[in-house]
């Protein structure tokens, strides 16, 4: 997957739990895009509202933490967000990310360098670029990437077995 | 060199005679938990395969307990769902319980067994000397289906414990003050083993509370050697080990900490990051709105025995409610037995069904704007037990039950003495 692009930026903070990514009150709700528009609320209500497709979060350290619903995944994904770039991620959101398609990019330097709103450049599995600077980034291993850009690992599965 | 008791179970599913962390196996499961959090999620997704089976039966347990019973009409179609498909499928299924790993642990687990659950606090199962990790519904469905699945050998950390907790402090205690120590994500990906002459001493109960906490620092699993009290415990319950394993000598760790029991003192965890651990004295004083005694990590029988003894002859403060949630029915019924249901009656407590309850902020004691609760559960997220704008603080079931009758945040040691 050599791919580049150009997104704007929401900035989190570290140890963004999946309870902030999706409450358990809207878990209920019949469909992942019911679910969209309260993500991130006990943060920042007005966030999931605001992020047009392809956007990208940055983030501190320890994303996804808490948690192992895999609708925190999920509704990022339904919201448009093209990755999630954070300084770590905890291990179950990582697993589920991957299974769903969701593009993970570790970067710790990043968050400090970008201001909510700006613009960069994403060079998938080798940097990403900010007001002029590359971080170089790591790509992920090629089973993991095949799953993301397949959409999730069902999907892989399927294409894997001549289904899609 | 050796390996570990985390990368033993690992070898033994993966059929190999050694493994190193960062090595990627394929495995084979031994159990698969999964609970209403997400289970309707797998079986919307097991529909749409394209050949749909369940390799292995036997080794599915569903349990519902995070909305028991179900508070609308979208949970109860949740339910439906999950109980329908159990039925139809002949898996091994409860509801109205308890609490998924505490009804595993009464039931199931057994040393030695790699385990995925659908669940984070799955990493509980570590209590009785077995790998349990906690996965999302794609995980699982993948491995509901080949029985099967990968992981990482994860690098171990170790806990060498020494001493005895003092009276008065906690297992609960313990493991909120090493989250405090190593963070929120001190753990990540790493398996926590804990050892050392200082575990003896520790009971079964205190042993799931401290495994169970593991996943509050990152941890993938957290174990312990199944020793005499944990073979006992299995034995109690007519169940046999799959295989006991011991850390080798040479064994590498990615980190050893020593733990002095003796210098741990009860603690609480503040809004809204369970690593923001501080001695209980300092949040003394802090008016509550709410107390919580129940969850996986502390609604077993020995929780409830310390609430009640604090309880006896005394009331809850006015203006508070005491939600006391036992972990399992079985631990209810024990309760009745043993008369503490009475005593948390009297003392104006509310006693509900064993499940999840404001544990996970859902149907049960859900907390208002503003409002402030002294919970025995796992998380203080913000929002985690209602409103986004309330907060959670985590303490032990003494320092909760103090808590209660005083109307604040207060030790078992502040109460004043009963009137003969």
């Amino acid at each position: 997957m050599k791919e580049t692009f150009t997104a704007r930026v929401w900035t989190l903070g570290d140890d963004i739990d999946t309870d902030i990514v999706i409450p358990t009150e809207y878990l209920a709700m019949k469909t992942i895009q019911d679910m969209a528009p309260y993500a991130f609320s006990p943060l920042r209500p007005e966030l999931a509202g605001q992020i047009r497709p392809g956007d990208v979060i940055v983030a501190g350290k320890n994303f996804g933490c808490g948690s192992s619903r895999e609708q925190a995944p999920e509704v990022i994904k339904a919201l448009g967000i093209r990755c999630v770039i954070a300084g770590s991620f905890a291990r179950i959101f990582f697993r589920n990310a991957i299974n769903n398609g969701l593009l993970l990019i570790e970067c710790p330097a990043l968050r400090e360098a970008v201001e909510e709103g700006e613009e960069i450049s994403v060079e998938v599995g080798s940097a990403i670029v900010c007001n002029g600077v590359r971080y170089p980034v790591a790509a992920l291993p090629d089973n993991l990437l095949e799953i993301v850009s397949a959409g999730g690992l069902v999907k892989a599965m399927r294409r894997r077995n001549g289904l899609e | 060199m050796g390996m570990t008791l985390a990368e033993k179970i690992i070898a033994s599913a993966a059929g190999v005679e050694l493994v190193r962390p960062g090595d990627i196996h394929t495995v084979e499961l031994d159990l698969l938990m999964s609970n209403d959090g997400t289970t309707h999620l797998t079986i919307d997704m097991y529909r749409k395969l394209a050949q749909p089976r369940i390799a292995d039966v036997s080794k599915l347990v569903w349990i519902v307990d995070h909305n028991m019973p179900c508070d609308s009409v979208k949970t109860a179609a949740s339910h439906k769902k999950m109980r329908d498909f159990a039925r139809e499928h002949g898996i091994t299924f409860y509801e109205g319980k308890g609490v998924c790993h505490q009804i595993m642990m009464e039931e199931h687990v057994r040393p030695g067994q790699l385990i995925f659950g659908a669940d984070s606090h799955t990493c509980a199962y570590g209590a009785l000397g077995a790998f349990g990790t906690g996965v999302g519904c794609t995980d699982y469905l993948y491995a509901m289906v080949t029985g099967k699945s990968w992981v990482l050998v994860p690098e171990s950390l170790r806990f060498d414990l020494k001493g005895r907790l003092r009276p008065g402090v906690t297992a609960r205690d313990l493991i909120l003050t090493i989250i405090g120590r190593i963070g929120a994500n001190g753990a990540n990906y790493k398996a926590m083993e804990f050892a050392g002459e200082g575990l003896k001493s520790l009971t079964m109960s205190d042993r799931i509370a401290i495994c169970n906490l593991c996943v509050e620092a990152g941890a993938k699993t957290a174990v312990m050697e199944a020793d005499e009290v944990a073979q006992a415990y299995l034995a109690q319950r007519g169940r046999t080990p799959k295989a006991i394993f011991h850390s080798d000598e040479d064994a590498v760790y990615a980190g050893v900490y020593e733990v002095d029991l003796d210098s741990i003192v009860p603690v609480v965890a503040k809004p809204h990051f369970v690593d923001q651990v501080v001695p209980a004295e300092e949040c003394r004083g802090i008016r509550i709105d709410e107390a919580f005694l129940g969850s996986c990590n502390n609604g077993r029988i020995e929780d409830l025995r310390a609430a009640a003894a604090i309880l006896r002859g005394r009331k809850v403060a006015e203006r508070v409610r005491f939600l006391v949630v036992p972990a399992s029915a079985q631990v209810f019924r024990q309760a009745m037995e043993e008369g503490l249901m009475k005593v948390f009656l009297e003392a104006g407590a509310i006693v509900m069904n064993a499940n999840c309850s404001v544990c996970w902020g859902s149907c049960q004691g859900v907390i208002g704007e503003g409002e402030t609760l002294i919970s025995t559960g796992t998380r203080n997220f913000k929002g985690r037990a209602g409103h986004p704008n309330s907060y959670v603080y985590l303490a032990s079931s003494e320092t909760v039950t103090a808590s209660a009758i005083l109307g604040h945040i207060a030790l078992a040691s502040d109460l004043p003495p009963m009137e003969e």
